[in-house]
């Protein structure tokens, strides 16, 4: 059997990394006594799947990770409540908010998710140099990106990828802007968007932005938009959504 | 700053820094474990600093223990620090934010104690840097009444005087016990407003504590190069301080909330400490030689510290700690037992220090049906002789056959730990080293044709408090030759793979390891030209330290290679770990003619001073030796039969248990 977890991420503990997660939760199962199934071989790891990595330092309402349970005892599993104990394992700032069961022949996380739901707050920047900077980058053919891949500069045009980007709100100092970014082939990264822009609305070491990922979006092959616990779901009753 | 002020917060000024450096998961705290205590003016805070990197300091056991005991009392706090990286501190000093707590994220002067564990010579120029950044004056004379007191422990503080100029306080020996003792009397203190010219007053009472050093409270005379003497300033200060000992490990269960990370750390398990001390007596060893005698937790006791420890923290990993574990009682049980408990799902166990005569098929069997661990084996040195001398008394064929227990059990590769640089050391005596490794290369491919060793070795650097604390270190040219002459001898063989230490290194470690007050000097001007961290490769810089000694008219030949003579009085002699001087040096004279001395454990007692001086004694359970080898004996005892020892204490040895 496959759980799906949705957790979330927030304040101090979001300095931590994807690999920092990682271990995280494979504590927070072994205390939950959850009967998670590990590989063979000579060094047994549990068989957990995480979606697509956060950047560290952002912050997330919608982080998910796949579980394989042990066939063996995980059929009478009572998977009520599970959602609260794991959530009581977890450190402060990271809470378990929904468990479902997945049929194990659907794709992985990685694989399914098409796009992210971003909000990034941006400080030093008026409302509209924010308004002017987005509606160039919509109104433009292409947005090039140089970055380091083993070693080499590549370009690339995340233009493709840049589903919505708009301003949200003026906040203290800054503006709130909310912009959805397609993850296939390769996720665009917040700060990559931000740096392709003219001029660009945030620099490394000046003016980092505080961001959250609010939502992670799989779209189906007739163009619907569904939540990796919703798509689950459709296949399989929910277990205990928060 | 005022201690009885209410708590500053640092976060909201840090957390703009952090998008900025590495790992900024250091500087979070969040740990599982982890204490947000309550402050006030009712109360005594201490602040427990490892004066190194988060993922280095974390698990230090030992400050772990006492953030609990303390957290523990209700008129008391602590809280924990780490030395930030470069990246960090330059945001820091620009942005004017001092030195701070991972718990509270309050300010590191708004603390009545600031203590460091000392675990490392190399760690005493971030000592330094971090009373700096907390915004202390980094010279205990220059501090006031309301500065933070400077605490030092850890196995560095048995010659604190290279740091004396930096610290108020020095504890020596276990802290379980005399931590409380500090915490009253501070605690007096700051009740009673911490009035002006109060500071030293209360110094002079806690160098009454025993296990307490105050080096403000000493005076210093030499001549000419030498040390006259160090002398109490008042006749109530001792004039030897004695270190601090816990009779018992059954009354300190600690701790009992191992802090577990949420970023990666060294030794990133849980960690039971299973015994303390160490009676093999390895001559160049300075644990075994001050932590004496050996005090074994109850096994029962390490069961379940190790049960509740694993389903409290998540850990699929135990270590074992101690000096040479396998000598606990009973050990082949409880690894056994921990590996076999089903409840806590799959667990591997490592045991970080191994004896090679104590490592058994048994043992080895029990390790692999988890996730094999690493193993490392100290033979320490490459020939009978050499291991003679350094009183490390095991045989090429108990080398042999602990390598051949493991690689049996299905091991493929393990680690060989080797010092070179030690006293009467020859040429042969070095390349049998090469000898070894290749030798267990020959016995593995038996099993396995990848079968390999990594042969380790170290530049030995002579430590306070041991018999061969009178031995001229090696230069670092005639370290680095011999290093040389290793590679040489290995080039091309298949399966060892030679790995050093940096002689540099070891070259600074000695420059501060047997130092007197002068060298403070040295270490400020090492910090000062920004010379910190210098346990990393990437920051060490050997030419600072030269130079800092040069720019101080102080002499390396002087304080690294001379010999010391028996007449001379060393800088630690009005410190004690319990050993009397007299056994030091006739155990000097032993090594160099070659002699060994048996384990005391089971075997007539040498009155090396450590349970005589303070009347406590040994507490094993088991009054044989573990199985195998030559336990120290230099016989081969695989025929059968115990060891032959009578036991000389006058009562039955203490199980230990309450």
């Amino acid at each position: 059997m496959r759980l799906r977890i949705a957790f979330s991420k927030h304040g101090k503990i979001r300095f931590t990394s994807h690999r920092d997660v990682a271990r995280i939760w494979e504590r927070a199962l072994r205390r939950t006594n959850l009967p998670v199934a590990y590989s063979e071989g000579f060094t047994p790891r549990p068989k957990l799947s995480f979606g697509l990595a956060l950047s560290t330092g952002h912050e997330s309402e919608g982080e998910y990770l796949d579980v394989d349970l042990d066939p063996e005892q995980g059929a009478d599993l009572d998977l009520a409540g599970l959602t609260t104990h794991l959530s009581a394992q977890l450190p402060v700032g990271m809470t378990a908010t929904g468990v479902v069961v997945v049929d194990r022949r659907m794709p992985s996380l990685q694989q399914a998710v098409t796009s992210c739901t971003w909000q990034i707050d941006v400080r030093d920047v008026d409302e509209s140099t924010a308004q002017a900077a987005i509606d160039a980058a919509l109104a433009a053919d292409e947005l090039m990106i140089t970055r380091e891949r083993k070693g080499k500069e590549v370009t690339d045009d995340i233009r493709p990828l840049v589903f919505g980007l708009a301003v949200d709100q003026p906040i203290e100092n800054g503006v709130r802007l909310i912009a959805e970014l397609g993850t296939q082939p390769r996720a665009v990264r917040v700060t990559e968007l931000l740096s392709a822009l003219d001029p660009p609305l945030a620099e490394p070491l000046r003016n980092e932005p505080r961001v959250l990922r609010v939502h992670q979006w799989i779209t189906t092959d007739d163009g619907e938009r569904h939540d990796p616990m919703s798509v689950a779901a459709a296949a399989s009753a929910p277990v205990g959504v928060a | 700053m005022p201690s009885g002020a209410p708590s500053t917060d640092l976060w909201p000024r840090l957390e703009p820094l952090l998008p900025q450096v590495q790992k900024p998961a250091r500087y979070i705290g969040c740990e599982d474990g982890m204490q947000t205590p309550e402050h006030g003016p009712d109360k005594t805070s201490w602040l427990f600093t490892y004066p190194d990197t988060y993922e280095i300091g974390l698990p230090n056991a030992g400050l772990q223990i006492l953030y609990e005991i303390i957290n523990e009392r209700p008129d008391a706090a602590a809280e924990r620090s780490y030395a930030p990286w470069v990246d960090l501190e330059e945001l820091m000093r620009r942005e004017g934010l001092p030195l701070f707590s991972v718990d509270t994220h309050k300010p590191a002067g708004e603390f009545d104690i600031i203590a460091f564990n000392l675990s490392a010579e190399l760690t005493y120029t971030n000592l330094v840097n971090c009373i700096d950044l907390a915004g202390v004056p980094v010279h205990s004379a220059r501090r006031s009444d309301a500065d933070p007191l400077i605490a030092v422990g850890g196995h560095c503080t048995y010659n604190p005087e290279p740091i004396a100029d930096f610290v108020d306080l020095v504890v020596l020996g276990d802290g379980e016990e005399v931590i409380g003792d500090i915490t009253d009397l501070v605690g007096e203190w700051k009740r009673n407003g911490k009035n002006a010219g109060t500071r030293e007053g209360l110094l002079r009472e806690l160098s009454k504590i025993e296990g307490v050093y105050v080096p403000s409270m000493y005076e210093v005379e030499y001549d000419g190069e030498f040390l006259a003497a160090v002398t109490p300033r008042y006749p109530d200060v001792p004039e030897k301080v004695e270190k601090r000992t816990v009779a018992d490990l059954a009354d300190w269960p600690y701790p009992k909330q191992q802090l577990v990370p949420m970023t990666e750390v060294v030794h990133d398990r849980l960690a039971v400490e299973v015994f303390r001390g160490c009676t093999r007596g390895c001559r160049f060893c300075q644990a075994g030689m001050i932590t004496r005698p050996v005090r074994e937790r109850p096994a029962e006791q390490v069961s379940r510290m190790i049960s509740e420890g694993l389903q409290r923290t998540g850990y699929d990993e135990v270590s074992l700690t101690s000096l040479s574990t396998a000598d606990f009682s009973g050990i082949e049980k409880v690894v056994a037992d921990t590996v076999s408990d089903q409840g806590v799902g799959q667990v591997s166990v490592a045991l970080p220090s191994l004896r090679v005569d104590a490592f058994t098929v048994g043992i080895a069997a029990e390790l692999q049906r988890a996730r094999r661990t690493g193993l490392t084996f100290a033979p320490e040195a490459g020939s009978w002789r050499m291991r003679q001398v350094i009183n490390k008394l095991i045989r090429e064929e108990d080398l042999y056959g602990a390598v051949e227990s493991a690689y049996s059990q299905g091991w493929r590769r393990m680690k060989l730990y080797f010092l070179t640089g030690l006293p009467t050391e020859t040429d042969d005596d070095t390349l049998g080293i090469a000898e070894l490794g290749r030798n267990c290369v020959e016995l593995g491919k038996k099993y396995n044709s990848s079968a390999s060793v990594t042969v380790s070795v170290g530049g030995f650097v002579p430590k306070p408090q041991t018999p061969f604390q009178w031995f001229g270190q090696n230069t670092e040219e005639e370290l680095r030759r011999k290093v040389e002459l290793l590679k040489n001898d290995l080039r091309g063989t298949k399966g060892v793979q030679l790995k050093w230490h940096d002689t540099r290194a070891s070259l600074a470690e000695g420059i501060t390891s047997r130092g007197d007050r002068r060298l403070g000097a040295v270490i400020e001007y090492v910090w000062r030209h920004g010379g910190t961290f210098q346990e990393w490769s990437e920051h060490f810089s050997i030419d600072l330290w030269l130079e800092a000694l040069a720019a101080n008219g102080l002499d390396v030949e002087w304080y690294v290679y001379r010999h010391r003579t028996e007449d001379e009085v060393l800088p630690w002699d009005h410190l004690s770990a319990g050993l009397h001087k007299d056994f030091l040096w006739q155990d000097w004279r032993d090594a160099l003619e070659e002699l060994g001395l048996e384990d005391c454990r089971w075997t007539p007692c040498y009155d090396c001073g450590a349970c005589t001086g303070y009347g406590i004694e040994h507490v094993v359970a088991s009054a044989t030796p573990p199985a195998g080898g030559s336990q120290g004996t230099g016989v081969d005892l695989s025929a059968g039969g115990a060891v032959p020892v009578t036991l000389q204490t006058s009562k039955p040895i203490g199980v230990g248990g309450s």
